[in-house]
């Protein structure tokens, strides 16, 4: 029964297409070492009783021609799923079951997949580290008291300590990628309009996109085929030909041209990345890809266009939460007492700062001198890439400054926590496609992960790339199930 | 830029947070400290660029004049905090 | 145009004021939609019976833009003679309410689909042009409803997310008169176009008033104060004389105007400050991220001016030269599609003077009284036309018609039929009418000696007795031909 938990997405789904494995045999098993885990705290929500009925009703008339047949499932709890509690991580939303499913998860769905449950995050997606959850921290199952990263920190780390097989979590300004790096799996930020919106809890609508979170490259584009359409409900989905992305994925990328940006490389860069980063430019020639070197100039200005942008957008995509129509709601003597009682005592303080500088961003006086002159240079960032893009397929970086920090380490100092995003964050600015797959351990014996970041709509060759990469970097996450009695 | 309190003050109300007195104090340290960082844009000179509309690379769709959301009321108001099935009920705004 | 026109001046013991009026009009938009959502737009439903995912601004939900509502707005611009802008976006307005679900709302600001126009004003003195700034697209708040209970507020989101054309004119305005004439100018044009139907009762059209005042022949403007969703043509001629007056009056007593939010009391018939906060105006626009830019093409925009209809103008200018009305009658003609098509269909086989004053005259009036608009008319355009002949034809007088004409009120008969079931026919037989203007100078010979002899006065007693006798048949016009022959 515990073998089952190790195997891969892409060997289950063989399996019960082979009628070697059922659905509920399967579901069981997540189940049971969910159950288990509650150390770990990545979930908000269990949905093990009813995941085993479907399971079960599954197997019943089981349709073995859709892409995940069967498969048992937790997902991010920023994906509204229809009458299953959804909070986004936040005691504002603590008693709140939508309606409505988003569309990436009936996608899901759709196929023949099966909620287990909801995972941990941060609040509204706002955190590199999943500390500033309402439902407490989760434990990177790497080693105790480690953080798994965030925002998708619950994500990662089910997906790391096999309570899911896969998941989908968001990427706003390195959620996906950033926590994948810190639990040793591997993570895909689509291209901006890839994947729907519709029925995601928005945090910053210019940046916001959901990917996959697996163990493998294989699994990850399998996932990212189901997921990936065009939503009319969502004005920014594209409605682009998506590739048959796990079908045609291949190792063959000879001749393919990879970008080194030099401005990546900053100041104070810990040895151990800047060593993983040249395995990195190895693997890549070993693949026999041409490394070729890059700039993308405004690079050290992404970080602060992003700390504009993103909570100026968020500050107003946080204002239905008034305890009107849903939700917690505190009293008040009158509107704006009930108003400023239940946001205040409703939202994290991380929420809070971010929807105060958000605030302050957009407030008259202080509109052009921020949220004007962010986008220009947004506009600057975005056209560094159409340039190098010209030279060169992809682009190979660093996904973290480092590997996954202690809890608590760096609670006290916003900046420094803003300072994880710094590889990730370009990347939702100028609305690409990045991938961050494990390729190393640092000293600590702590996963180091590769970012590869791609070309507009041109996720296949990302995929691609990453997948001949993989094969190379062979990397094997060391989980020792320390959080199991 | 320096964020006082007075300033703190004022974005809470317009953000309708509530602030103490102790909670504007940290809230200032911290939004000074981040806006330090954010100051870097200003080495930039960004005069003759123009801002970034969207990243998506499309054009704004428009959608048939169908109504296909019906009654939904029982839904929408499910989830509101009071016991009222017909309205949402908020305390007054005090005129 | 005369330079002294009748000015609307502000007097007081020294000074003369004039009054500058901007108005910032609101219409809901015609469609079976809203305006980012999927939700029926219908008045008069049960709370919160059309109210989306999106409108109750749930997690996750996102706009998206009805087409017809840019088209309407769009031929809305056309009737206003206004530009085009092929380029607009949509911003958000972001401010707290319990009405309004999103905590913003969304609307144009930089950016508006339509850009400067006009509006032709007939007034008494001559016609006046009132200049257009924009109109842009936004969405319609909820309701508050603020009397059902003493603690608390019950809103209704129905009319949330409703789409809302926001026409703001240039300062332009110096009257309520003028103001009068500019919103029903405004609502006639867009009756004509279908983009909105100005039933001010049903909140289509609601407007905030933007007053000031300054000496007559200043060419500064005052400081203004906005008077906010006044839904009457009547309150806002109330609302800006008040206010006008209340301005002159600090001014005369050595005080300046503070620039603030007002609403119109129409109880007490004033104007009150509502109370201001600092930060009430800090909207923090900024271009909403879930929409793109909104871009039309020029054949888009061909393709409506195609579906414009012949507008209130220009069809005044064909009555006026086709059918040889004056400006006066013209313009109520036109003032509504309706009324002209009915007014058109009518001439289409009868006379148009007659035609004309019948319409202006009896039928308005029995419509006024009975409450009922002219698509409501108990007297069709074919019957209409046919009593307008029969007096034509001389079938019956003008006198007569008109208690045809209250028959045909009750339900839609055909005169000639009224006519016949009633025996009014008029008389016109010269040889029966010869006949009883005979008996009747026979039966007042003295009268007649009396008449002949210079008493001219008693023609018309000799015209009245001869209607008498015949029942009011008689043919008027004949009656005055042979009496005037025989006496």
């Amino acid at each position: 029964m515990s073998d089952i938990t190790k195997q891969s997405l892409s060997e289950l789904i063989k399996n019960i297409k082979d009628k070697k494995l059922s659905s509920t045999e399967v579901t069981k098993a997540f189940v049971e070492r969910s159950e288990k885990s509650k150390e770990l705290n990545a979930y908000v929500t269990e949905d093990f009783s009813a995941a085993i009925d479907k399971a079960k009703k599954f197997d019943e008339n089981p349709n073995l021609d859709l892409k995940l047949p069967g498969i048992p499932m937790a997902v991010k709890d920023l994906f509204c799923t229809k009458n299953v509690k959804t909070t986004a991580g936040s005691k504002i939303l603590n008693n709140f079951t939508p309606t409505y499913e988003s569309t990436v998860t009936q996608n899901i769905w759709n196929e023949g997949a099966i909620l287990l449950g909801k995972l941990n995050c941060d609040e509204f997606a706002m955190g590199s580290s999943n500390e500033t959850s309402f439902f407490g921290c989760v434990q990177n199952p790497i080693d105790k008291d480690l953080v798994p990263g965030g925002s998708s920190g619950g994500s990662s780390s089910a997906v790391a300590a096999q309570l899911t097989p896969i998941t989908i979590g968001t990427d706003t300004g390195g959620s996906i990628r950033q926590p994948a790096s810190f639990t040793g799996i591997v993570g895909l930020k689509p291209t901006y309009g890839s994947c729907s919106r519709y029925g995601i809890v928005a945090f910053a609508s210019s940046l916001d996109q959901a990917g996959p979170m697996a163990q493998n490259v294989r699994d990850c584009a399998l996932l990212h085929e189901v997921i990936s359409s065009y939503d009319e409900k969502d004005s920014t989905s594209i409605d682009f030909k998506r590739n048959n992305y796990f079908k045609e994925l291949t190792n063959n990328i000879k001749g393919k041209k990879i970008g080194i940006p030099k401005e990546y490389r900053v100041d104070g860069m810990p040895k151990e990345i800047e060593d993983l980063w040249k395995k990195g430019i190895d693997y890549v020639k070993d693949c026999g890809a041409e490394i070729i070197d890059i700039s993308l100039p405004h690079t050290n200005y992404a970080l602060p266009t992003y700390y504009i942008v993103a909570p100026a957008e968020a500050s107003s995509n946080l204002a239905r939460y008034d305890g009107v129509k849903y939700g917690f709601r505190a009293d008040g003597e009158n509107l704006i007492d009930m108003y400023e009682k239940t946001r205040s005592e409703g939202f994290g303080a991380e929420v809070q700062r971010r929807i105060m500088i958000g605030t302050y961003v957009l407030s008259s006086g202080y509109y052009d001198a921020y949220y004007l002159k962010a986008q220009k240079v947004r506009k600057l960032i975005k056209n560094d890439f159409d340039e190098a893009y010209k030279k060169v397929d992809a682009i190979l970086t660093p996904s973290t400054p480092s590997s996954a920090f202690k809890i608590g380490e760096k609670t006290n100092d916003p900046v420094s926590m803003y300072l994880n995003d710094i590889f990730t964050v370009p990347v939702n600015l100028a609305g690409l496609p990045g991938i961050s797959i494990p390729a190393g351990h640092d000293a600590k014996g702590y996963p180091l992960g590769l970012q590869i970041i791609g070309k507009a709509f041109d996720e296949q060759n990302l995929l691609n790339i990453a997948y001949a990469m993989e094969e190379k970097i062979n990397f094997k996450n060391k989980i020792t199930d320390w959080w199991i009695k | 830029m320096s964020i006082d309190l007075k300033t703190i003050k004022h974005i809470s109300k317009l953000s309708r947070i509530s602030v103490d007195e102790k909670k504007a104090e940290k809230l200032a340290g911290d939004l000074n400290s981040i806006f330090e960082f954010i100051e870097k844009l200003n080495e930039l000179k960004t005069d003759n660029v123009q801002p970034l509309t969207s990243v998506a690379e499309t054009t704004l769709k428009l959608r048939d004049d169908e109504v296909k959301s019906k009654n939904l009321r029982e839904q929408i108001i499910k989830n509101s905090p009071q016991e009222n099935e017909d309205y949402f009920v908020v305390p007054k705004v005090i005129e | 145009m005369s330079k002294d026109k009748s000015e609307y001046l502000i007097n007081r013991k020294d000074n003369q004021y004039e009054v500058v009026i901007g108005l910032e009009v609101h219409a809901q938009v015609t469609s079976e939609s809203k305006l980012f959502s999927t939700s029926s737009t219908k008045f008069g439903a049960e709370p919160n019976t059309q109210v989306s995912l999106v409108d109750a601004a749930l997690p996750g939900m996102l706009p998206v833009i009805n087409e017809y509502c840019v088209k309407q707005a769009i031929k809305t611009g056309i009737g206003l003679k206004a530009k085009i802008n092929k380029r607009s976006v949509f911003d958000r307005k972001n401010y707290f309410y319990a009405d309004l679900p999103q905590g913003y709302q969304i609307s144009q600001f930089k950016d508006p689909i339509v850009g400067e126009g006009k509006v032709i004003l007939d007034m008494p003195d001559g016609q006046k042009e009132v200049g257009i700034e924009r109109l842009h697209l936004e969405q319609d708040a909820g309701k508050s409803i603020h009397d059902l209970d003493p603690k608390n507020t019950f809103v209704d989101l129905n009319r949330s997310g409703v789409a809302l054309m926001e026409i703001v004119s240039k300062p332009d305005l110096r009257s309520p008169d003028e103001v009068n004439a500019y919103v029903k100018k405004l609502r006639s044009i867009m009756r004509y176009l279908g983009t909105c139907d100005g039933n001010m009762q049903e909140g289509s059209l609601r407007a905030d008033v933007n007053v000031s005042v300054r000496k007559k022949g200043s060419k500064e403007f005052g400081t203004r104060c906005e008077i906010k969703n006044v839904n009457s043509i009547k309150f806002m001629q109330m609302a800006i004389e008040y206010e006008a007056n209340r301005q002159v009056d600090l001014i005369e007593d050595g005080q300046s105007i503070d620039q603030e939010t007002r609403l119109f009391d129409t109880k007490k018939n004033e104007t009150r400050s509502m109370r201001s906060k600092e930060d009430a105006h800090d909207y923090r626009y900024f271009p909403d991220p879930d929409l793109l830019p909104l871009e039309v093409s020029d054949d888009f925009i061909e393709k409506l001016k195609l579906e414009i209809p012949e507008l209130p103008d220009e069809k005044k200018k064909r009555f006026i030269e086709k059918f040889k009305l004056s400006p006066y009658e013209a313009t109520i003609l036109v003032s509504d599609n309706e009324t002209s098509n009915y007014f058109e269909n009518v001439i289409k086989k009868s006379d148009v003077k007659l035609a004309t004053n019948w319409i202006i005259g009896e039928l308005f009036a029995a419509l006024n009284e009975k409450n009922l608009e002219i698509t409501q008319s108990p007297i069709s355009a074919g019957n209409l036309s046919k009593l307008i002949n029969l007096i034509k034809d001389g079938t019956i007088s003008g006198k007569i018609a008109k208690t045809v004409f209250e028959h045909m009120m009750e339900g839609d008969k055909d005169p000639k039929k009224i006519v016949e079931e009633k025996g009014l026919k008029q008389e016109s037989d010269p040889k029966a009418l010869e006949a009883l203007i005979d008996k009747v100078i026979d039966d007042n010979r003295e009268k007649a000696t009396e008449y002949k002899s210079g008493k001219v006065k008693l023609f018309g007693f000799f015209v009245g007795q001869v209607m008498k006798v015949s029942g009011g048949k008689a043919n008027p016009q004949l009656v005055n031909e042979i009496l005037k022959k025989k006496l």
